[in-house]
């Protein structure tokens, strides 16, 4: 039942992921953080089967921060999303794979351009201006359709968000709770109160 | 008694010298010279051939090749060249192993091998040999420098004129005056020298690798004023 959902705006990116661990017909949990900082300026939400995707993220996390230990600067959004498809591509192919999807934010400060990269649990990769997952997906990608726009400043990018969440809340039988917001720009990771 | 301390890497004499090292390191400084300089917008290098004569079929070397005319100069990636000084078998395992270890590093990130890497990925391989016994295998990062044959020389030629903001144009020419100080023959021409030029292309931002055609490399030779005369040219191909 978990959603979450990203956006490109003027020189940043917004992840908003939902709080809430649900397990049967449980609330487990109401501020579980989907969303791991993997660098200075790389985010990752993710949702899918509890326990893998844990496990998964922490091996992530924990190898591009190798990475950036062995080589002295951080793996660029692209190449952060190649390996990470990389990654999720070997372990479908393996006997216990990883059911995980994953929206990747990044700035590039090589180009000054942020990033935003949609994955599922088959490995599928895209860059996209937003993205969606989880049953909110099917309320919120027409509104980003209609409401999205790359120039956007932080606030109104906000704005958009807030609409998002507001109609997830309105429409899905099951209310979502509280969301979890992060931002990537060229000054790095940060946390939003909505 | 020499013989009994040089026989193996790992046994030092009562010196404390190591004679392996010592062979190795003099045998390189008798390879044909390489020098590299960094220019603000590219990077040049140039090589002297030892291996030439009338006999030496070169038909392969004559288009340049995906790697040159593969004696010296070889091209790593599509974003490194490389020029080697030293024995040809070792080197050619190395360009071996350096052009495997940018595709795989292609795979994993989908972007071509940040150049620091990939010299630290060779380093790591030549420290792993030196692993029991004197330990080796450093690098490090040069605006100008030179290896093989005559290499003080060719450095203090080349710490006197170099200037930080050089271009790839004056760095050509400077090369090319260097190698001419430093090389036995009194003449240069394509069969004694290789020649590479890396620069970033304006048009797609992406870098790109030049190694030099024989008949290119002449051509450069003529227009610095150092290319042979017709009369002593051993041989011409059409």
């Amino acid at each position: 039942m978990e959603c979450q959902f990203g956006l490109s705006g003027n020189g940043y990116v917004l992840l908003a992921a939902s709080t809430t661990a649900v397990r049967s017909i449980v609330k487990m949990k109401h501020d579980q953080d989907n969303i791991k900082v993997l660098g200075p300026q790389l985010i990752m939400s993710y949702s899918g089967e509890p326990g893998d995707t844990i496990q998964f993220a922490e091996y992530i996390e924990r190898n591009i921060r190798l990475y950036q230990i062995r080589n002295f600067h951080a793996l660029r959004p692209s190449s952060a999303a190649s390996w990470l498809r990389r990654q999720l591509a070997d372990s479908l192919r393996s006997r216990n794979p990883y059911a995980v999807n994953i929206l990747l934010g990044g700035y590039d400060n090589a180009t000054s351009k942020p990033h935003l990269y949609w994955m599922d649990y088959l490995g599928t990769l895209t860059n996209q201006p937003y993205a969606a997952q989880g049953y909110g997906s099917y309320f919120v990608l027409s509104l980003l359709d209609r409401y999205h726009n790359p120039e956007a400043s932080l606030e109104e990018g906000l704005e958009t968000l807030r609409r998002c969440i507001d109609e997830v809340e309105k429409r899905l039988v099951v209310s979502q709770g509280k969301y979890i917001v992060k931002v990537v720009d060229k000054d790095g990771v940060r946390v939003i109160e909505l | 008694m020499a013989r009994r301390y040089d026989s193996r890497t790992t046994i030092f004499s009562p010196e404390g010298r190591l004679y392996q090292i010592e062979y190795a390191m003099e045998a390189i400084s008798h390879a044909g010279t390489v020098l590299g300089i960094l220019a603000k917008d590219g990077v040049v290098l140039a090589a002297e051939k030892k291996v030439t004569g009338k006999l030496l079929d070169l038909s392969g070397a004559k288009e340049g090749g995906y790697g040159g005319s593969g004696e010296k100069i070889f091209l790593l990636n599509s974003n490194v060249i490389a020029g080697v000084a030293g024995i040809t078998a070792d080197a050619n395992s190395l360009i071996n192993y350096a052009r495997t270890a940018a595709q795989r590093h292609l795979f994993s990130y989908n972007e071509d091998i940040p150049v620091e890497q990939l010299a630290q990925r060779l380093c790591d391989l030549k420290q792993g040999y030196t692993q029991f016994g004197d330990p080796s295998g450093n690098y490090s990062g040069w605006k100008a420098t030179c290896i093989g044959a005559n290499n003080g020389t060719a450095q203090s030629l080349l710490k006197q004129e170099y200037k930080d903001d050089i271009t790839v144009e004056d760095a050509i020419g400077l090369a090319i005056r260097v190698m001419s100080k430093t090389m036995d023959s009194t003449t240069l021409g394509s069969e004694k020298l290789e020649f590479a030029v890396l620069t970033l292309d304006k048009k797609n931002e992406q870098p790109r690798p030049k190694i030099f055609k024989p008949a290119e490399i002449d051509a450069l030779l003529a227009k610095h004023g150092l290319g042979k005369k017709d009369e002593d040219t051993e041989m011409r191909t059409a």
